[in-house]
C-alpha cells in the first residue's frame, strides 16, 4: 500500500468526492451524481482505468452481491466478487437442533428453491438412517411434484429478474405473476408460500389437502399458455438477443474446471442432469428430456430455462397420474413424526384427534410423542453426501452424524456459491452492461451463496 | 451414461466394530455437568465411533477405482498408494479415501487425470471439527464426481489443530477456490498454495472460526410465559 495518501478535494469542494494519490495511481471516491467530476478529473490524465464498486445494494446485482469492476473506458478488465452479506450461520444453527428441525433451517438457504434444500437434506438424513427405500411411494411422488413446481417457479424468477436487469420489465411482471400461481399451490399444500419445512425425514409433513390435485391440474392447463406468452415476448426478440447472444460465454472446459453445473453446463451441450444420471426420489420412472443448447452463452441458458419449465410440467402431469392413496410418512414409528397436522381456529397445528389421543387416552402415546418431539431420533454415526439437481445445478449436502439426536455437521454445497466463481471468466473483457447479463444468466441466489 | 451403481455385492463384509474410529466418548445424558447425578443417567458411557477402515473387497466398482488409483500412484515408497492412502472406508454405499495431507495434490491429480478414474469435478470442500480426536482435529472432506463414468468418491484429509495446514488443490480443481476460502473462514484450515486465502463469508477482521465446535453459537436468553429460556447452545441436550 502507499505510504502517503493525499486527499485532494475536487473542484466543487465536495468532501465525499475526494481523490487521493496511491502507488497505483490516483484514487477517486465518488458517489452517485459525481460522474461529471470524475470525468472532468480524468480528462486531465492519460490513464482511464477505474475501479467501480457495484453493489452490494444495487438492483441489478441479483441480491446483495458486490461486484468490484476494474474498467478501461467501458470495458471490464477485471471483475471480482464480494459475498457474505447474507451469511446467517444456518449450518452452525443446524448443529443445535434435532434432525427434523434442521429442515426448517435449510429451507431458508436458497429461498427461491426451498423444497430442493429440504429434499437434499432430508435425503441425506434418510441415507444416514438407511431408510431411503422405505419412504412411501406417495411421499416421493408428492416430493417430486412439488420439486418440479418449485423448479418452474425458480426458473420463472430467473427469467423475470434477468429480464428486469436487462430492461425487459414485462418479462418481470409476467414471471412474477406466473410464479404467484405456483406459490398459491404451495401455500395450499404446505401452508406457506416459501420456507415450507414440508419435507420431513421419512416422508412429508402431511398429506395433500382436498382439492390440491384439481388446483395442480388447473395450473397445468393455464401455465403452458402463460409460458408461451413469455416465449413470444423474448425468444427471437431483437433487443433481448442483442443483450444475451454471445454474452457471458463459458464453454465446457471452463465449466468443468470451475465445477459449474446446471443450465450453464447444459448450455455447453453436455446433457448432465442428476435426475437422469443419478436418479433419486423415483425420477427414473418419469419421462422427460434433458434440455441442452450449444451456444455457451446467456441466451442459451435462457432457452434452457424456458424449455426446462415445460419438461417440469410434463413431470408434474405424470406425478398426478402416479398419485395413489397411501401413507405419506414412513412406517417406522421411531422415526415418523407422531402427529398429523390439521387446520384449527388458531392456524395449522397438531390435529385435535391426536391431542385427544395423547392427552386423554394413552399414556404411552404421550410418552412417544414427547420423546420424538423433544429428543428426536438418533442417527447412526457416519457421513453422507447427497446431491440433487436443483434449478441452479448440483445441490450437495454433506451430513455428518455422531450418533446423536442432532447433526454433527451440515454443509451445503450450493450451486450458486460455486457458479458465481465463473462470473469473472464470463465477463472480463466485455462491456459493463454485459456483466449484468452474465450474472443474471448464472442466476445466483444470495441466500444460498452465503447461507 | 450408466446408472450410478449403488448396489454392493453380497461379498461386502460388515464393518468390524474393532475397526471403528472412536472420535469421542460421551458421559451421562442431557449434557448436565458439575452437579450430582440427579437424572440417574450419569454413568452412561457412549463412545462416538465413525465407520472404520473397510477390508477388501470393497464391492462393485469401488475396487476398480482403488486398483486404478493404486496403479496410478505406484506401490509403496514416497507418495505411493500405501503411503498416501491411510485407509479406505465404504459406508452407506459411498467410498471414502482417507489421504495423508502430504499426498493430497498427487492423489487429486491422479483422480482427475487417469482415464479410468476421470473425476473431472470436485464439488468443493467441507470441513468438520472433532476437538477430542487428538492430532486429527480438523477434517477436510472433498466430494468428487466423474461425469464420464458417473461415479462419486470422497477424499478426506485431516490435520492437527496445532498445525492446521492442508495443501490447496486449486491448481488441480480451480473451482475449489471459494470453497477453500470458506473452509478457512469457518474452520481455520490453512490451504497452503491457495492464490488468495482470505475470509469469504465473515468480515475480513472477524476473530475466530465460527464452525469450530469450541466457538459458541451465541444468542441471548428469551422470556416465554414468565420462564427464561437460555440460548440454544446453552440448553440441555441429549448427548
Amino acid at each position: 500500500m502507499s505510504d502517503k495518501i493525499i486527499n485532494v478535494p475536487t473542484a466543487d469542494g465536495d468532501p465525499y468526492s475526494a481523490s487521493r494519490e496511491t502507488t497505483e495511481g490516483t484514487v477517486y471516491t465518488v458517489g452517485g451524481q459525481d460522474w461529471d467530476d470524475i470525468t472532468a478529473a480524468l480528462g486531465e490524465t492519460a490513464e482511464e482505468r477505474i475501479v467501480v464498486n457495484m453493489g452490494p445494494q444495487h438492483p441489478s446485482t441479483h441480491g446483495v452481491l458486490r461486484l468490484i469492476l476494474e474498467l478501461d473506458g467501458e470495458t471490464v478488465t477485471e471483475c471480482r466478487l464480494g459475498i457474505g452479506y447474507l451469511h446467517t450461520g444456518i449450518e452452525k444453527n443446524c448443529e443445535y437442533r434435532n434432525w427434523t428441525q434442521g429442515v426448517t433451517f435449510v429451507t431458508r438457504m436458497d429461498y427461491l428453491a426451498p423444497l430442493f434444500n429440504e429434499y437434499a437434506y432430508v435425503r441425506g438424513v434418510e441415507r444416514l438412517l438407511g431408510i431411503e427405500d422405505e419412504v412411501p411411494e406417495r411421499a416421493n411422488v408428492i416430493r417430486v411434484m412439488l420439486m418440479e413446481l418449485n423448479r418452474i417457479s425458480s426458473h420463472l424468477v430467473a427469467v423475470a429478474t434477468g429480464g428486469m436487469e436487462l430492461g425487459a420489465l414485462t418479462a418481470m411482471t409476467f414471471g412474477f405473476r406466473e410464479r404467484e400461481l405456483i406459490l398459491d399451490i404451495f401455500e395450499m399444500i404446505t401452508g406457506l408460500r416459501m420456507n415450507h419445512a414440508y419435507f420431513r425425514p421419512g416422508g412429508v409433513a402431511q398429506d395433500l389437502p382436498p382439492g390440491a390435485v384439481d388446483r395442480v391440474r388447473d395450473l397445468l392447463k393455464l401455465l403452458p399458455e402463460r409460458l408461451s406468452d413469455t416465449e413470444k415476448l423474448l425468444i427471437g426478440n431483437k433487443i433481448w438477443m442483442e443483450r444475451t447472444v454471445g454474452v457471458g460465454y463459458l464453454d465446457l472446459t471452463g465449466c468443468m474446471a470451475l465445477g459449474v453445473t446446471g443450465p450453464i453446463l447444459r448450455a455447453t451441450g453436455l446433457p448432465h442432469d442428476l435426475r437422469k444420471s443419478q436418479p433419486y426420489a423415483g425420477y427414473e420412472q418419469y419421462e422427460f428430456d434433458v434440455v441442452t443448447e450449444t451456444t455457451c452463452d446467456a441466451y442459451g441458458r435462457f432457452l434452457i430455462r424456458m424449455t426446462e419449465m415445460k419438461e417440469s410440467l410434463k413431470i408434474v402431469e405424470q406425478c398426478l397420474d402416479k398419485l395413489q392413496p397411501g401413507p405419506v410418512m414412513i412406517e417406522d414409528r421411531k422415526i415418523a413424526w407422531p402427529a398429523q397436522l390439521a387446520l384449527g381456529g388458531d392456524g395449522l397445528g397438531n390435529s385435535l384427534d391426536h391431542i385427544k389421543h395423547i392427552m386423554g387416552q394413552s399414556m404411552e402415546a404421550l410418552i412417544h410423542h414427547f420423546k420424538l418431539v423433544t429428543e428426536g431420533f438418533r442417527v447412526p454415526p457416519g457421513q453422507v453426501y447427497s446431491a440433487i439437481e436443483s434449478p441452479r445445478g448440483e445441490l450437495g449436502v454433506h451430513l455428518v452424524s455422531d450418533g446423536g439426536t442432532r447433526p454433527y455437521r451440515v454443509h451445503f454445497r450450493d450451486p450458486s456459491f460455486n457458479n458465481l466463481q465463473a462470473a469473472p471468466a464470463m465477463s472480463e473483457g466485455s462491456m459493463v452492461a454485459d456483466v449484468i447479463a452474465a450474472i443474471a444468466s448464472i442466476d445466483p441466489v444470495m441466500g444460498g451463496v452465503d447461507r | 451414461m450408466s446408472e450410478l451403481d449403488r448396489s454392493l455385492p453380497e461379498t461386502q463384509p460388515p464393518v468390524a466394530p474393532a475397526e471403528a474410529e472412536t472420535v469421542d466418548v460421551r458421559h451421562g445424558m442431557f449434557g448436565a455437568q458439575g452437579s450430582g447425578d440427579t437424572s440417574g443417567y450419569g454413568r452412561l458411557v457412549r463412545p462416538v465411533q465413525l465407520p472404520g477402515a473397510t477390508p477388501r473387497p470393497y464391492g462393485g466398482w469401488f475396487d476398480d477405482v482403488a486398483d486404478t488409483l493404486e496403479r496410478a500412484l505406484g506401490e509403496g515408497g514416497d507418495l505411493g498408494y500405501g503411503d498416501a492412502v491411510e485407509r479406505v472406508v465404504v459406508d452407506r454405499g459411498e467410498l471414502t479415501f482417507h489421504v495423508r495431507r502430504a499426498s493430497l495434490v498427487t492423489v487429486m491429480q491422479a483422480l482427475r487425470d487417469d482415464p479410468s478414474l476421470r473425476f473431472e469435478m470436485c464439488m468443493g470442500v467441507s470441513g468438520a471439527h472433532y476437538p477430542t480426536e487428538t492430532g486429527r482435529e480438523l477434517h477436510a472432506v472433498y466430494p468428487l464426481m466423474s461425469v464420464t463414468h458417473n461415479r462419486r468418491v470422497r477424499v478426506e484429509v485431516t490435520c492437527p489443530d496445532g498445525d492446521p495446514h492442508i495443501p490447496s488443490i486449486v491448481s488441480v480443481y480451480p473451482g475449489n477456490d471459494w470453497h477453500e476460502r470458506e473452509t478457512w473462514d469457518f474452520f481455520g484450515i490453512v490451504f497452503d498454495g491457495h492464490p488468495g486465502l482470505t475470509r469469504i463469508e465473515m468480515p475480513d477482521d472477524w476473530p475466530g472460526h465460527p464452525q469450530r465446535k469450541d466457538y459458541p453459537l451465541g444468542g441471548i436468553p428469551v422470556e416465554y410465559k414468565g420462564a427464561q429460556i437460555p440460548p440454544p447452545d446453552e440448553r440441555r441436550s441429549y448427548n
